[in-house]
């Protein structure tokens, strides 16, 4: 009873919230990371069979924000409806770009209202939204639970927590890189997540916003340039005797 | 649309009904606005009149009040509607300023938002009898704009409405140039008053001087002839 509504469980838990949350780990990988200036979103692309298409994980929001999704995609599909929506409504009303830390406000509420309600169930996918406002660029997290959290760089989905340790190590030079050394940093927190899949443009997407540079998803060919460029530096690495990095064998969840 | 809304209108067409009243005409107006942007930010004067007709009954109107942080708004026209404008912006500032997070409304998106308001009354057949002037500085940016009664709105570098188009405009436009200062500015725009003091029977005798710069200051000016 207390598993199929959103309502409490006895120990003081809700269920459907927490199995929205797993759902968002079964997607494929998404990772953000931020600058002063710029936001980089990358992700990693996941197809139903070889047949088929990739799914979009990334969608542009306005010229100014963009976001990354990971779950369920459809969810994410209105999800991105939504925001996009409340930015274009803003826009004509003030001739100004909606600031990212509102219309993240305003996503939680929109997902709080699902964990509060007996007949809805929680969006079954976590946003990584990358935007601009005043204050320069910003990264925030919205779960299904109704949270958000700014973030200097995460990582959600399946065997994000490569990705995170990455994260973690590095995390500290992000607010004074470069735009090319957060793109590059964006890919190399991506094959960590591929656990030796090779690294190619066919297998990820990656998106930039910054000042001064509207939200676009960059092209294949620039974004393969970056990861040739990545692994000369890793031969070097290597040729140069370094001490191997310890990979943290994760057990990865049935990749649905 | 509210189907009520629809058949209300339907009985009388434009007439007032029960619930269905929109302005006709002004009652107790102000006249002329005069803007101009001078080096440091935005200079603004209106006299302190409030006319009922041809009597000019109020002598201590305020006509100009600054907005947020970073705007002034002045208003010629019906005063009532100035004040049920200044009660739209009280609650658009202070939600502005609930979100408490760093950013805040400019004098671009107070103009736009007016803008929205305006045309809006405007569509309804129930105008705001104003001609608003909005003008600020934020982050350094300066912005003078105006919106009418009809929701046509504009930028400029100086703006006058009402009588203050016709006989202090040409005056602004040969004398007004990019790097006023701060005294000749006030200058210049005690020069059109006094104009208007001269010409428009709706002008009184008493000024409001308000100067934007990074801060907001004002000035009670009374102007003798």
């Amino acid at each position: 009873m207390f598993r199929n509504h959103t309502t409490w469980s006895p120990a003081g838990r809700l269920f459907q919230v927490e199995y929205a949350m797993e759902a968002v780990k079964q997607g494929s990988a998404a990772i953000g990371l931020r600058s002063k200036t710029h936001a980089v979103l990358a992700s990693v692309n996941k197809a139903n069979s070889e047949l088929s298409s990739h799914q979009k994980k990334i969608f542009k929001i306005d010229d100014h924000i963009g976001i990354a999704i990971a779950g369920l995609t459809a969810d994410g599909r209105v999800l991105s409806r939504y925001l996009r929506s409340e930015c274009i409504n803003y826009s004509f009303t003030y001739e100004s770009p909606l600031p990212v830390g509102r219309l993240v406000v305003q996503l939680a509420d929109k997902a709080q209202v699902c964990t509060q309600r007996s007949w809805k169930r929680p969006y079954g996918v976590g946003l990584l939204v990358a935007g601009l406002d005043e204050s320069g660029a910003h990264l925030y997290y919205n779960c299904p639970s109704g949270n958000y959290f700014e973030y200097q760089a995460f990582a959600i989905g399946s065997r994000s927590q490569a990705a995170k340790t990455y994260l973690e190590r590095k995390f500290e030079t992000f607010m004074d890189s470069s735009r090319e050394e957060l793109i590059k940093d964006a890919l190399f927190a991506i094959k960590e997540t591929l656990q030796g899949e090779k690294l190619t443009n066919s297998i990820c997407t990656v998106a930039v916003v910054g000042v001064g540079e509207p939200f676009h998803v960059m092209d294949q060919k620039t974004v393969q340039e970056v990861i040739d460029s990545l692994e000369i530096t890793e031969e070097r690495a290597d040729q140069g005797a370094a001490m191997q990095e310890d990979r943290s064998p994760e057990t990865a969840p049935m990749d649905i | 649309m509210n189907s009520i809304d629809a058949t209300i209108a339907e009985k009388g067409l434009m007439s007032s009904e029960m619930g269905s009243e929109r302005t006709l005409y002004p009652y107790v107006t102000g006249t002329s606005v005069i803007g101009i942007k001078y080096k440091d930010g935005i200079l603004m004067a209106a006299d302190m009149g409030g006319s009922y007709g041809s009597t000019l009954r109020y002598k201590s109107v305020e006509r100009l009040k600054p907005i947020g942080k970073h705007s002034l708004i002045g208003a010629s026209g019906e005063i009532s509607d100035f004040q049920e404008i200044l009660r739209y912006l009280d609650e658009l500032i202070l939600y502005d300023n609930m979100w408490d997070d760093g950013n805040s409304l400019g004098p671009k998106e107070v103009h736009n938002y007016l803008t929205r308001v305006m045309y809006n009354r405007r569509n309804k057949f129930n105008p705001l009898w104003n001609s608003l002037v909005l003008g600020g500085v934020k982050n350094g940016q300066k912005y003078l704009g105006t919106v009418s009664m009809i929701g046509v709105h504009f930028e400029d570098n100086h703006i006058a409405t009402g009588f203050g188009n016709h006989l202090a405009r040409p005056i602004l436009r040969k004398e007004w140039h990019e790097n006023l200062s701060f005294e000749d500015g006030v200058k210049l725009l005690e020069k059109c008053m006094r104009v208007l003091l001269y010409r428009d029977r709706s002008a009184v005798n008493k000024l409001q001087v308000w100067c934007l710069f990074p801060f907001v200051t004002s000035a009670f000016y009374p102007l003798f002839s």
